[in-house]
Order: C-alpha cells, then sequence, then structure tokens
C-alpha cells in the first residue's frame, strides 16, 4: 500500500509509517469528533447545558467520561515507559494510587458535591468556606489547567513527531483546532460524548498489543521468564514484596510512600478534588447516577494496566534491544522508555490496525485536551468572571462567556506549547506547581466536609500555608539535593519518593493549620452548613433500591477485586 | 442521555467502529497476499480484529438507531 502524504512527514526520522488505510482511519476520527461537535451545538442553549451537560448524563456515560478525562495527560505513553523502567510497579498508581479514592469520591464526597449544586469544585469551598478560599482555588486551578493543557499539547506532537514524523505545528495547531471547535460548540456535553468514544477507542487500539505480545512472549509465565533472563537479578513483577527497603526495588520507593504518600494523599487529592474529573461526575442525571459513575470508573480503571503496564513489561520481555532514558538517547542511539508504546504497535500492528493504535493515542490526548478546557471554561466563568466582573448577568451571557473562555484556553494553551518548545525544563516546573496544590487542597476539602467545626479562616490559611510548604519543600530539594532523604525520610529514596513524601507533608500541614486556626475563630452558624457538611446533609435512603443497583454494592465488589488482584500480584 | 430527539452517543460510537472494521477488514485481506512486515504477521490479526470492530459495530448501530427508536 502506498505511504501517504508528504505534508504530515515533514521530519527526517520516524518509527513508523502510515499507510493509506491507517490515514483514512485517523481522519474519520477526526471527521467523527468534530460531527458529535456540530450535532450537540443545537441541545446546549443554557448555563447547565453547556457547563454541566444538562446534569443528564448516566452513571455510564459519566464513568466512562470521567476515566476518559484522566486517560488523556499523557498516561498511556508515559506509564508503559514507566513500566519498562520501573517494572510492574507502576501499576501502583492505576490500583491502590486511583481505586480507594475513587470509590471514597463516590460513596462519601459526591453527595456533597451533588447536593450542594455547586458548578465546580472551587464553587463548593466557596460556598463552604467563603469567597477568599474559593478563589485561590479557583485561580490555582485555572492557570495550572490550562498551562498543563499546553504541555500535553507540545508532548502530544512531540510523540506525533518521533513516532510518525509529522511537523510539531501541525500537530499542535490540527488538535487545538479540533478540540476548541467542538468544546466551542457543544460545551461539556460534547466533552463528554467525545470521551466516550476516544475511550473506546483506546481499548480497542491498545487492547490488542497484550494480547499478540502475550502470545509471543508464551502467556504470563513466559513473559516472567523471558525478563528474568533479560535482567538477571532485577524483579520487575512483583508489586509489594520488593517495597520493604528503599534499595530493593528500581523506583528506590518504601511500602509507607506507595501507602501513605501515592494511596492516600496524592490520589485521594487528585481523584477527589481535581475539577478536571469531578466535573463530570457532576453532570450525571441524579444523587445515585452520580455515586456510580466514580465506581464503574474504579471498576474499568483497575483493567487500564492491562493495556499500559503490560505493554511496558512485554517489551520487557520481547523486544530485542534495551530502552533507555531520554538523557541517554543522543548518546547511545537506542529509543527511549517513552516510546514503548509506539515500538510495541509498529512490532505487532500492520496496516489498518496501526492507524487504529495510532488513534488510540491521539484520542487519549484529545480528550485529556478537552477535559483541562471544558473544566477551565467552568472555573473561570462561574468562579472568577461571574464574582468579580459581572454578577447578575442573563444565562446566554455566561453561556457566551464560556464559549470565548473555551477558545481563550486553547490560545493559551497553545501559547504554553511554543514556550515548552523553547524551554523545555518549564515542563517539570509547571507539573510540580499543580502538585503542590492538590495535596493541600484535598486535606481542605475533606475537613469542610466531614468536619462541622472548620471554618472559613481555618479553611482559607490550613490550603495556603499547605500550598506554601510544598512548594518550600520542593525548593529546599532543588536548592541542596541532599535535603531529599529529610524529606523522604531515606539517604537512598529517589525522586520519586520525594513526590509522595511531599504530598504527604504538605497535606498534613494544611490538616494542623486548619484544626488549629478553626479553633481560635468562630464557625458558620448551622443554618449556612446545610447540604454542605457531614452532620447538617440529608442524605437520601436507598433502602428502597434493589442491592444490586446500589452504588455500596458495586464499591464492594471493586474493593474485593482490587485485594485479590494485589494479593495475586504481590 | 436521554432528551427528547437526541441520537445516542452509542450509535456515534456504532457507526465508526463499523467503518474502522471495513477498514480493517480490507487491509487484513489484503494483507493475506502482501503480509505486512510485523511480528506475528500469520496471526492475520487485521481480519479478525476487522470481523470484532464490524460485529461490534453493527450491534451498537442498530441497537441504539434512531431511526428504530423512533
Amino acid at each position: 500500500m502506498p505511504l501517504l502524504p508528504a505534508i504530515f512527514m515533514q521530519s527526517g526520522s520516524r518509527l513508523v509509517s502510515l499507510s493509506s488505510v491507517d490515514l483514512a482511519i485517523i481522519i474519520l476520527y477526526f471527521v467523527a469528533v468534530l460531527g458529535i461537535g456540530f450535532y450537540l451545538k443545537r441541545y446546549t442553549k443554557t448555563g447547565e447545558d453547556f457547563f454541566l451537560a444538562g446534569r443528564e448524563m448516566t452513571a455510564w456515560i459519566a464513568g466512562l467520561s470521567f476515566l476518559a478525562a484522566n486517560l488523556g495527560s499523557l498516561e498511556m505513553m508515559g506509564w508503559a515507559g514507566a513500566a519498562y523502567q520501573y517494572g510492574i510497579l507502576a501499576t501502583h498508581w492505576y490500583w491502590i494510587g486511583a481505586i480507594p479514592a475513587m470509590l471514597f469520591l463516590g460513596l462519601v464526597m459526591m453527595p456533597f458535591y451533588y447536593i450542594s449544586k455547586t458548578h465546580s469544585v472551587p464553587g463548593y469551598l466557596k460556598l463552604r468556606f467563603g469567597d477568599s478560599s474559593g478563589t485561590l482555588a479557583a485561580v490555582c486551578f485555572g492557570l495550572m489547567t490550562v498551562l498543563m493543557s499546553g504541555i500535553n499539547m507540545y508532548s502530544m506532537a512531540l510523540v506525533l513527531n518521533v513516532v510518525l514524523g509529522w511537523d510539531i505545528s501541525f500537530s499542535i495547531w490540527a488538535s487545538s483546532i479540533t478540540v476548541a471547535i467542538y468544546v466551542f460548540l457543544g460545551g461539556l456535553l460534547s466533552a463528554i460524548f467525545n470521551e466516550v468514544l476516544q475511550f473506546v477507542l483506546i481499548w480497542l487500539g491498545a487492547l490488542l498489543i497484550s494480547i499478540i505480545g502475550l502470545i509471543e512472549a508464551g502467556g504470563w509465565t513466559g513473559m516472567v521468564a523471558r525478563i528474568k533472563h533479560n535482567f538477571p537479578g532485577q524483579d520487575f513483577t512483583h508489586l509489594w514484596s520488593t517495597l520493604g527497603s528503599f534499595g530493593d526495588n528500581p523506583m528506590g520507593i518504601h511500602w509507607i510512600g506507595i501507602v501513605f504518600g501515592l494511596g492516600w494523599v496524592i490520589s485521594f487529592g487528585y481523584w477527589t478534588t481535581d475539577f478536571l474529573v469531578v466535573q463530570r461526575v457532576l453532570a450525571a442525571k441524579d444523587l445515585r447516577a452520580a455515586k456510580m459513575a466514580p465506581v464503574i470508573g474504579a471498576g474499568f480503571k483497575m483493567l487500564v494496566p492491562f493495556i499500559v503496564i503490560l505493554p511496558g513489561l512485554l517489551a520487557l520481555a520481547v523486544l530485542p534491544e534495551h530502552l533507555v532514558g531520554q538523557d541517554q538517547v543522543g548518546v547511545s542511539g537506542s529509543h527511549s522508555y517513552n516510546e514503548v508504546l509506539p515500538l510495541m504497535l509498529a512490532r505487532y500492528c500492520g496496516p489498518g490496525l496501526l492507524g487504529l493504535g495510532i488513534t488510540a493515542l491521539m484520542a487519549g490526548f484529545m480528550s485529556g485536551m478537552a477535559g483541562n478546557v471544558s473544566a477551565f471554561a467552568t472555573v473561570w466563568t462561574y468562579d472568577i468572571y461571574r464574582p468579580f466582573f459581572r454578577k447578575a448577568a442573563p444565562d446566554a451571557h455566561y453561556v457566551s462567556v464560556g464559549r470565548w473562555c473555551t477558545l481563550l484556553g486553547v490560545l493559551v494553551s497553545i501559547g504554553t506549547a511554543y514556550f515548552v518548545m523553547q524551554f523545555h525544563s518549564i515542563m517539570d516546573y509547571v507539573q510540580a506547581l499543580f502538585s503542590f496544590f492538590i495535596a493541600p487542597l484535598f486535606g481542605t476539602v475533606l475537613l469542610g466536609m466531614l468536619w462541622r467545626r472548620a471554618t472559613p479562616a481555618g479553611g482559607f490559611w490550613g490550603l495556603l500555608s499547605g500550598t506554601l510548604s510544598a512548594i518550600g519543600l520542593w525548593a529546599w530539594v532543588k536548592i541542596s539535593p541532599d535535603a531529599l532523604q529529610y524529606v523522604a525520610l531515606s539517604p537512598k529514596a529517589k525522586d520519586m519518593a520525594e513526590n509522595m513524601y511531599r504530598a504527604l507533608w504538605s497535606w498534613i500541614v494544611c490538616v494542623l493549620v486548619t484544626v488549629v486556626v478553626s479553633y481560635l475563630t468562630r464557625p458558620k452558624p448551622v443554618e449556612e452548613l446545610t447540604g454542605l457538611v457531614y452532620g447538617y446533609t440529608k442524605l437520601p435512603s436507598e433502602s428502597d433500591v434493589p442491592l444490586y443497583q446500589r452504588p455500596i454494592f458495586w464499591a464492594g465488589v471493586i474493593a474485593i477485586a482490587f485485594v485479590i488482584l494485589n494479593i495475586i500480584f504481590w | 442521555m436521554h432528551r427528547s430527539g437526541m441520537i445516542s452517543i452509542w450509535f456515534f460510537v456504532g457507526v465508526l467502529l463499523l467503518a474502522y472494521g471495513v477498514l480493517i477488514f480490507g487491509a487484513g485481506l489484503y494483507g493475506l497476499s502482501h503480509p505486512p512486515q510485523v511480528v506475528l504477521a500469520d496471526l492475520h490479526a487485521g481480519i479478525w480484529w476487522g470481523l470484532l470492530l464490524i460485529l461490534l459495530g453493527a450491534i451498537y448501530s442498530i441497537r441504539f438507531s434512531p431511526w428504530r427508536n423512533k
């Protein structure tokens, strides 16, 4: 089949070449997502439609969209590469680093978000703690979201450049204009519809790598034997048994960091307070659907390692070359860990299947980008524009502002992408900045929901001090790398451990300051806490619902499967 | 999503999978005479994966067809 076409291939080297059928598959994808955007515009008339998809989503749609928005942000490429580098330990980010938090969101926190009728997480903070906390959260979230979107955009363009040889500017503009059009037209409704489509494509495009890879490697047992042969003396296939000491595993981390840093603070912070994902669940049609959506998402999240981590492990077993870190690529001439997924794709997928796999990668990136942009538009419009610029405008005005914010968000993202292209190191800083905010935010929201005595001053100063302490710890290690042994409590600790412990400390500071300041200041009157805090919120009974339709039942099923999987791969 | 007159997202998913299935199945058939340069090409993954997509696509397209649900 002829290779097409020259316009896309402006760079010299590339991992794979596309045939005409591959290109047809990619073009069809773009036509489909744009078509959905144009189709849904007629259903997006009110603010509720544009920012919360009319609050009409079933649990399945909201749950799949909830997960798809997370699958973007470099998840697939990055974690497949991490699996090659660290082995099955990378699975912790999908299991203990996600499942308990997602179930907690569904069962415990979702009722407060949903019943309070807030449009966003900063909006909840505003209701619970007042304007200062809500505005601090909104400004940080809005800024970080749009910067992250730009970084993801640049990363996707870089991947397409390395894998397909496509020009970076072409990739940035083509993907961002597509996302801008369909989110501009249909808002969150369009983003959610496309995320469900993207979710299906991601699975169908990536699953084949694992299936054929397992056939080649001789099943799981054969794969483990090959890895041991290729990398003697290293353990890449056990989840917990090597975490007793920092020095026993390739990640340089201890189980305490994984359980309390990742499994508690980072995971709960991300899954329960990052508005990018929570917004999808707020679009559910009723409270039971809102509780069920994260539970459904957790079920699928538990399976994601089979399309992301397993290809990385299979690469350890079957690839003839040893991949290296990004900084060694130029020196050794080898491929980097981050290219493991496209390498496996090129290894097994011929014409057609290759196009489907590339479409899956692009779908992942675009769903994340759309998630960022739609969340940014909502937070900017409702939490910044409305209170500070125009308090009482007609609903249509806010929809219009939301639409233009979508375009503004995309333009700032594009600007960020070009800025990052010039200054690569800025990526680390922005990603670190985002992490500074998430862990303390979780402390503030959790205390706000579960502790009646938490006061507006406590919430604000706790959030601010937690964020500042995270920045301080990060700067300390940056200036003096030896400080890592104090932050992570071991001289053998590595970068990954620093992230875990920094999050843990900043969360602890946030909680302590919130508690102390709350006891020193006057709490809000009881009537202002109704619908916002445990004990003052009437939660609907589910006693008339059959057991198999209750979120708690399915959360229990998933929790049991989670424990069994951890034991199997111990 | 049950808004009056709105086409289900699953219909869009079905139509796209059907189109992809046809394209991938066709490429798989072409690969019988011109085997692609990939590992385990003799499994003819394109043929059976294409058939799977056609099957899934057809089921979703029919089940969630806007004409069927009128």
